[in-house]
């Protein structure tokens, strides 16, 4: 029961992390312009194929097997490749329409992640099916001797676990420290006032992108070597778990994104073992939290009421 | 920028991705060469097909399409149906049911379809039977293994035919479940399986049937477990499964599915065989994930070991496809060939019309054919008198044929 328990909890986790680092990207960009990114799971899909290309058509086979070479020169490819696109989502599709009512941004959104998908799907040499993704880190299964048993958790998904909680907490220190943290406070507040102080609202909304891409990117790639294989259809479903994670957390907050993540990692896998119609049903309890919490909570775990803007 | 050229990039942003899912959803490729010395004085005929020709299933939609072509080409080439030039339409259903739909809405539309060959996955099949019927145009599946597609809602106690212009050559999940469980229980000796499906028709029909003869052959199913069929992290199920000890996997589905389940299930330490049904007998299983000792069933006999198959292959290498004929390819060739062997034998009577479909459907009814796969004839439900099955083991990077047999209740 105990080693039971366990692995289902170091699922989770693992889950849970991935999907708060992608949520980081929901919540910064819905923070500084009140846009629900729904391209960003795209992105976390499209990080994910820069990495297999660099190491696929870029390194030397020589280089790619070596995992501490390759490791970081994949998660490179994939964050710089998730960037460029997710600000070039923003140049293109989300800026001319910044004045527009809020329907339109989202609608375009909608339609960015469906052109990311099929351009994937067109482009990249046999995209049309699964792709199998190299190991990129110790390979192999970690037993946690436990009473009754053991733990087992692949390298892979602890990295994934710990690169990803790491990012979010380096990421708050940048929001809560930095100078340029300070212009994505103060801009998220209120734009007007932000410009009149000096700072460049577009310099900072394109960081914003940059900063969630090169996440995403980051995830995609560490989701590809814990699953060693990656498919088109990958961003549309993590991306529905972030964004839920990012509204259950309390949209626009950083620290609500994870913790939003890792509940929804915990509900989906323990949801799974223990409540009834199992891992068939995992996904309603997901939703059924995020119900019952908005229920009570609209704002969510961290989130601030929304203020009414003139 | 100038506000306006900010909406032309805009509008060129969405028009974009509006082309690329047209491209996606709509993609139909038309073959078939011009019989050079045939009279088709009477026009042309189009068989039509529908089966996944891009997402996880590509691969063995891609080896149905090529094969169909050859055989619609040799047919052109040979003036097989008098009278008519005989063109091939290939429409992609994603294998989803809805998109299936859209494609038979497409075919049964253009008035010279006169027969389809397809679908590759049970679900679609369900979708596009009804449309097709209402057009009286016959359907003939290499793949599909569903019951209730040829024996209605109650397929053990009591068969009804719903759609007389539905045939196919697969043998159902009712032969194919218990021919998997014979072997497993009987000649690999497991006892205690984990089953798990896709929830999809074909998966949840297969594995309900394996289950059930599995255990009155005397295995326990230790656990019964669903997974989404776009799900790629399957560590929920494994941990739940994992305490109970099974010593094997039988899983309902298809390779996209079962090649990462096999290679998560020795992530977690269960080095356990995992057996499927013909959905996951592709290459493409082991290159995602699949284990050598992964075992599958398919439908028909290994079309190397069958020496009427030898024409196919050889003719289907020199037409130089990009892609492999796949676990459909000799089967798709044979069914393609039942419907324009049908087409030649009514359209000898006179020109073909909407009165000649259901003699077309009554033509197909009464195959008698010696196809690639062997003999090709059908019984009173539209299903495949020919009950050859072979199970496949993984070896290096692909399936390898183990024991070829008919099955036998038992």
């Amino acid at each position: 029961m105990l080693p039971t328990l366990l692995s289902q909890v170091a699922n989770g986790l693992v889950l849970g992390s991935l999907i708060g680092l992608i949520a980081l990207g929901y919540t910064m960009v819905y923070g500084i312009i009140q846009l629900i990114n729904f391209a960003h799971g795209e992105i976390f899909m499209v990080g994910a194929y820069g990495g297999l290309a660099a190491l696929t058509y870029l390194l030397p086979a020589a280089i790619a097997n070596q995992w501490y070479l390759a490791l970081p020169i994949a998660l490179v490819a994939g964050a710089v490749i998730a960037a460029l696109v997710a600000v070039a989502a923003e140049r293109f599709a989300y800026r001319p329409l910044r004045d527009a009512p809020r329907l339109a941004p989202l609608i375009t959104a909608l339609g960015v992640s469906v052109a990311l998908q099929e351009a994937v799907r067109v482009f990249y040499p046999d995209a049309t099916a699964a792709l199998p993704f190299p190991s990129i880190f110790i390979e192999g299964t970690l037993e946690i001797p436990v009473p009754g048993g053991t733990v087992p958790i692949k390298y892979a998904g602890i990295l994934l676990a710990l690169v990803s909680l790491a990012l979010a907490a380096g990421l708050q220190v940048f929001v809560d420290r930095s100078r340029t943290g300070r212009a994505m406070r103060a801009t998220a507040q209120d734009r007007d006032i932000a410009r009149l102080m000096g700072i460049d609202p577009d310099r900072v909304i394109v960081l914003t992108f940059l900063i969630g891409g090169a996440l995403a990117g980051v995830g995609g790639v560490l989701y590809g070597g814990y699953l060693n294989n990656i498919n088109i259809d990958m961003g549309f479903q993590n991306g529905i778990f972030a964004f839920t994670a990012a509204v259950l957390g309390g949209i626009g907050s950083i620290r609500g994104a994870v913790v939003g993540g890792l509940a929804i990692g915990l509900v989906k896998s323990l949801g799974g073992q223990y409540l009834p119609g199992g891992t068939a049903y995992d996904y309603v309890w997901i939703f059924v939290v995020l119900i019952v919490v908005l229920v009570f909570r609209p704002q969510g775990f961290f989130g601030e009421t929304e203020r009414v803007r003139a | 920028m100038s506000r306006k050229r900010a909406v032309v990039a805009t509008a060129a942003v969405l028009a974009g991705a509006l082309v690329l899912t047209a491209c996606g959803t709509n993609r139909s490729e038309t073959g078939g060469t011009a019989g050079g010395s045939c009279d088709t004085s009477k026009g042309t005929l189009v068989i039509g097909m529908i089966a996944p020709l891009s997402g996880g299933l590509s691969a063995l939609g891609l080896g149905m399409r090529n094969s169909a072509e050859l055989a619609v080409d040799q047919a052109n080439q040979k003036c097989t149906v008098p009278g008519y030039r005989l063109a091939f339409q290939a429409e992609d259903d994603q294998a989803t049911a809805q998109i299936a739909g859209q494609a038979a809405t497409k075919l049964s539309s253009d008035p010279n379809v006169v027969g389809v060959v397809g679908t590759l996955n049970s679900s679609t099949s369900q979708s596009v039977q009804p449309i097709l019927a209402g057009k009286k145009i016959v359907q003939v599946s290499p793949a599909n293994t569903n019951p209730t597609l040829t024996l209605g809602e109650a397929p053990t106690t009591d068969p009804k035919r719903p759609f007389p212009g539905y045939f196919r050559v697969a043998t159902t999940d009712l032969v194919q479940g218990p021919f998997a469980a014979q072997y497993m229980v009987q000649k690999a000796g497991k006892k205690n399986i984990a089953v798990i499906d896709d929830g999809k028709t074909y998966g949840a029909g297969l594995a309900e049937q394996f289950a059930k003869e599995a255990t009155r052959l005397g295995a326990t199913i230790v656990a019964r477990e669903k997974v989404g069929e776009k799900d790629t992290d399957f560590s929920g199920v494994i941990a739940k499964i994992r305490p109970l000890n099974p010593d094997a996997v039988y899983y309902g589905g298809e390779y996209p599915v079962a090649g990462p389940l096999s290679a998560q299930l020795a992530g977690a330490g269960l080095a356990i065989p995992l057996m499927g049904g013909d959905g996951i007998v592709d290459a493409d299983f082991v290159s995602l994930g699949g284990r050598p000792g992964d075992l599958a069933t398919n439908v028909g006999a290994p079309a190397e070991s069958l020496p009427s198959a030898t024409a196919f292959i050889a003719d289907y290498e020199a037409a130089g496809f990009a892609e492999e004929f796949s676990a459909y390819g000799v089967l798709t060739y044979d069914v393609t060939n039942v419907i324009i062997n049908a087409l030649a034998k009514v359209a000898d009577g006179g020109a073909f019309d909407d009165a000649k479909r259901q003699e077309l459907i009554d033509a197909v009814q009464q195959t008698s054919l010696d196809g690639a796969n062997g003999k090709v004839a059908f019984d009173q439900y539209g299903d495949t008198t020919n009950m050859l099955l072979t199970i496949y083991s993984v070896e290096g990077s692909d399936f390898a044929p183990v024991e070829t047999g008919t099955f036998r209740s038992s």
